[in-house]
């Protein structure tokens, strides 16, 4: 591990702001600290940073407890919220600010900014304040400025949460191919699942100061351990009774269960291929149906739920108050503390490749 | 379309004009004519006058050395309170305001009795032979007492407004606290910097009634302009006492050309 937080522990007059959190980050690899408002995410990365200090708890880095190292001294390179670049200063001083704190001789600084500036494709605007850059371009100068001094990690706060819609996709798929072609370590706090999916190797989920779980994009959205996580990551609702629905039974202790729209499928009654999974399957007609332009989102009325299914374009049209058959495939189902996967019993009894798909 | 067409002049206008013009520009007029009403060699022989350009060097002296304390102080005690947090901030920042809403007079007077001759640190003073009271040190710390929050004051809100994170970006990457206030803070501050440095001037040049609690008038030693010209008046010599206010007012409207060049000047930076 390159970086472990032992039992970190702060508050804030009272806020308890992080709670006994423990996580450990690979050298190399980039860190997604998600979480909603509010969760201590940005404490944590303060802390990490050295910005604030932990109430109690260790900061090993690299091998050694920082807890007493300045920030500037952790070897860190900072990428703030709103980038916090030095608004009366050029482009070209923004980045070399760092450099020529630590006294380098102006040769060597001209050097490194010059090649940060082709790397970040920022070449041309060294004599630009960052009032006249885009967003876009602020937080590359942002970026190129935190890494000038050869940080060994670099922490990112909201990176994209300054920048519109639009750019903001392109921009996350550069920031993942830029971190890994340096192969610095990097930790990004975000707010935005769908950010954290696309960017990070490793998610670190956090609710109210504390950490729910971690793993990697794939183990976070197959295998929520807690209720939180469930609710929180994918395309999420919850629903009370599941043990109404064909192939689920009761799980003891667990009353509710949180179903996604990629787990529901629904065909057309007379699909002539559904013969062999009939017993896993519900009727239920449709109450709703949203265009979201890559598929149609239907809300579909089973025994009295509403549950929500995508329907590709390239199938059968539906219409409002046609009845369907509805297969859930799987679900999450929870106690107060865990969540389990739950598999539809009645379609395991069937061979595979009879199992429906959304191709019939 | 009538009543949405808006008149070049309204009411509240006219009213605000004729109010400045009644009260501000009007007295400033009579000031100059009245300097001016016996020739301009009595003015200029009334503005050489020994006594004269003694209370002026004198001002301008203690202006100096009170522009110059309040300037630093006045850095440090904005920066103090909008740059950190520590027990006690928000008191010190109502303090600072003290000595606007103290009536001058009233911090000549407790000035007297820290430095006059009933107090202990009077003797202590004496021993090492520095007199405070009825000498120009006293006229200095009233001035400085009395000015000291114009500077702080234009400079809190732009810092507050300016937050921390420039000066977290810049203290990560291992800059010491002079490289961070003179690269980052300071650019951000300057013109209003500036302009509290010109305020505190023209307050100091004018200070009245703590100087005159703490100055014994002793013509020639520790008088300075506001305190010549009710001493001229005083003794009715109305025309040598419009002459030297004529030099306040000439300072005054130095100071106000000042102001709204840096006003102009400052916003065309923050563009």
């Amino acid at each position: 591990m390159y970086l472990e937080l032992k039992n970190i522990n702060k508050s804030f007059a009272g806020f308890k702001a992080a709670r006994d959190v423990s996580l450990g980050v690979e050298k190399g690899s980039l860190t997604a600290l998600l979480g909603p408002s509010g969760s201590g995410k940005t404490t944590v990365l303060r802390i990490i940073a050295g910005l604030e200090a932990p109430d109690s708890g260790e900061i090993i880095l690299d091998g050694r407890s920082v807890n007493e190292l300045p920030g500037s001294q952790r070897g860190i390179g900072f990428v703030f919220q709103n980038y916090a670049l030095f608004r009366y200063m050029t482009v070209y001083d923004n980045i070399a600010f760092g450099l020529q704190v630590q006294k380098k001789n102006k040769k060597e600084i001209k050097e490194r900014v010059v090649e940060l500036m082709e790397l970040t494709g920022l070449a041309g605007l060294e004599k630009r304040y960052p009032n006249q850059l885009s967003g876009g371009q602020r937080q590359r100068v942002a970026f190129a400025r935190a890494l000038a001094p050869n940080p060994q990690l670099l922490l990112l706060d909201e990176p994209f949460a300054a920048i519109d819609a639009k750019v903001r996709g392109e921009l996350r798929l550069w920031l993942k191919n830029m971190i890994h072609r340096l192969g610095v370590t990097s930790i990004f706090v975000t707010h935005d699942q769908s950010e954290a999916v696309e960017v990070a190797d490793q998610i670190v989920i956090m609710n109210e100061g504390q950490i729910e779980q971690s793993g990697t994009p794939l183990q976070i959205y197959k295998r929520p351990r807690t209720p939180f996580v469930a609710q929180f990551v994918g395309d999420s609702s919850v629903i009370e009774g599941y043990e109404r629905f064909a192939g689920f039974q009761r799980v003891p202790g667990a009353d509710k269960a949180v179903l996604r729209p990629e787990f529901v499928e629904c065909f057309r009654p007379d699909n002539k291929k559904l013969a062999a999974a009939m017993g896993a399957m519900e009727r239920g007609t449709i109450q709703e149906i949203v265009f979201k332009g890559h598929c149609m989102e239907l809300t579909l009325s089973v025994q009295g739920a509403g549950l929500r299914a995508q329907r590709s374009l390239e199938r059968r049209p539906v219409q409002l108050g046609d009845e369907m058959m509805v297969l859930i495939y799987r679900m999450y189902v929870f106690d107060g503390e865990n969540a389990r996967l739950l598999e539809n019993q009645e379609l395991l009894k069937i061979p595979p490749d009879q199992v429906p798909a959304a191709q019939m | 379309m009538k009543k949405t067409q808006t008149k070049r002049f309204p009411l509240p206008v006219i009213l605000a004009i004729f109010f400045a013009a009644c009260f501000l520009v009007l007295p400033l007029i009579f000031v100059i004519v009245q300097a001016l009403s016996q020739g301009i060699g009595a003015y200029l022989a009334n503005i050489t006058e020994e006594y004269t350009q003694k209370a002026m060097l004198l001002t301008l002296k203690t202006t100096v050395v009170v522009v110059l304390v309040n300037t630093v102080f006045g850095l440090f005690a904005a920066w103090t309170v909008t740059k950190y947090s520590f027990p006690g901030r928000k008191a010190l920042t109502t303090l600072i305001d003290l000595p606007l809403s103290v009536s001058p007079v009233i911090s000549g007077l407790a000035f007297l009795l820290v430095f006059g001759r009933t107090s202990p640190l009077y003797g202590l003073l004496e021993g090492i032979g520095l007199k405070v009271v009825y000498a120009v040190p006293g006229i200095v710390l009233a001035t400085l007492f009395v000015t000291f929050p114009y500077i702080s004051r234009e400079m809190i809100p732009v810092l507050s407004a300016q937050g921390r994170d420039e000066e977290e970006a810049a203290a990560l990457m291992g800059a010491g606290w002079f490289t961070i206030f003179w690269r980052v803070t300071f650019p951000h501050i300057k013109w209003s910097l500036l302009y509290g440095v010109v305020l505190c001037t023209a307050r100091a040049m004018g200070e009245f009634g703590a100087v005159s609690i703490l100055s014994g008038h002793l013509r020639g030693k520790t008088n300075t302009l506001p305190l010549h010209i009710e001493i001229l008046y005083n003794e009715f010599r109305y025309s040598e006492a419009f002459a030297v206010s004529s030099i306040l007012v000439i300072l005054a409207l130095l100071v106000l050309v000042l102001r709204s060049l840096i006003e102009h000047r400052g916003r065309k930076g923050e563009a």
